[in-house]
């Protein structure tokens, strides 16, 4: 009789069918934050959607050709993208337990995430002073409402990070901290996706 | 003489491994091509590049481009053995974001197209 190891086996077998007993807490842990992400994914769908079914009704008021300004637009979203590359840099580098580099690259994040909330904030203020706020227009409500909520997100994003980088500095890349900035790494790369549909719905095809 | 007398190695939750297969070059694909599909979203939609009446079109098409290198460079959704429960979550994800986007946008332009004039 033989006994075959687990390298004869083969990999689809062993892992993820339930064939090689519990998954490992990293993927367990992962896979139950993938289902709060799409859960949010699910609660933008209904603001894409109001934005998508009042983006006409702007009651006489401006309309997003004249408020958008593209320019900023695409400041902000390239302020994301990078944003994503440093904060995946800096989940590499925790990985491999370099903690001075993570740091380096979760400042880089920060501030990348904190100028895309800058100018988003700024362009708030200047149509809410131009009479362009979320009170004027169907259209405006839908907008601020999905443009705010993403911003909103960007907000916590940032809270978190500061506290992933308070908890790398008090406790250490320990195991858990480690799945803890995974799993932040998986909400400031889906804000990102958000954005690309805010970009596209919103901005892009408004400012047509 | 196969099936019952395999041994697999007893994982329990806890146990971690470095099994991570990201790497630095597959963030940085991700970016250049991200920024990429950016411009031409850009390129497209401030242009005549494409047929006026297609740009939305075009627009929808790059985003679900940008979309998908998101996932696979960045969130690093695979088709592993891993990743098996986390494509189908998505799958049921995508299914209800359509079903409500969609939906909606269906519904209130019958039923605007319905309305009495308002005069």
């Amino acid at each position: 009789m033989t006994v075959a190891t687990i390298d004869e086996v083969p990999a689809e077998l062993v892992r993820g069918r339930g064939g090689g007993g519990p998954a490992p807490t990293r993927i367990v842990v992962a896979y139950g934050f993938w289902i709060f992400l799409l859960s949010d994914f699910i609660m933008f769908s209904g603001l894409f959607a109001a934005y998508a079914v009042l983006s006409g009704e702007t009651a006489g008021g401006p309309t997003g050709r004249e408020l958008f300004n593209l320019h900023h637009v695409f400041i902000e979203t390239m302020c994301l993208l990078v944003s994503s590359y440093t904060c995946g840099l800096g989940a590499l580098a925790a990985e491999r337990q370099q903690r001075d580099r993570y740091l380096v690259f979760a400042a880089l994040t920060f501030v990348l995430g904190a100028a895309f909330l800058f100018i988003e904030i700024s362009e708030f203020a200047g149509m809410v002073k131009a009479g362009a706020g979320p009170s004027r227009s169907a259209f405006l409500s839908a907008f601020f409402a999905l443009v705010g909520m993403h911003g909103a997100h960007v907000t916590s994003g940032l809270l978190w990070l500061a506290y992933m980088v308070a908890q790398v500095v008090a406790k250490g890349l320990r195991p858990n901290v480690l799945r803890r900035l995974l799993c932040f790494s998986l909400f400031w790369h889906a804000l990102d996706i958000i954005w690309i549909g805010v970009m596209t719905l919103v901005y892009l095809m408004g400012a047509r | 003489m196969d099936g019952d007398d395999r041994v697999f190695d007893d994982r329990t939750p806890g146990v971690e491994q470095q099994e991570s297969t990201a790497n630095s070059l597959s963030y940085t694909v991700g970016l250049g091509l991200a920024v990429l599909l950016t411009i031409a979203s850009f390129v497209v939609s401030q242009t005549n590049l494409l047929w006026p009446p297609g740009v939305a079109v075009g627009l929808v098409v790059l985003a679900f481009a940008q979309i998908g290198v998101h996932l696979v460079f960045f969130l690093h959704l695979g088709s592993g053995p891993d990743h098996t429960n986390n494509i189908l979550a998505l799958a049921f994800g995508v299914l209800i974001v359509f079903l409500v986007i969609g939906g909606s946008i269906w519904i209130i332009t019958n039923l605007n197209a319905n309305m009495m004039p308002m005069q």
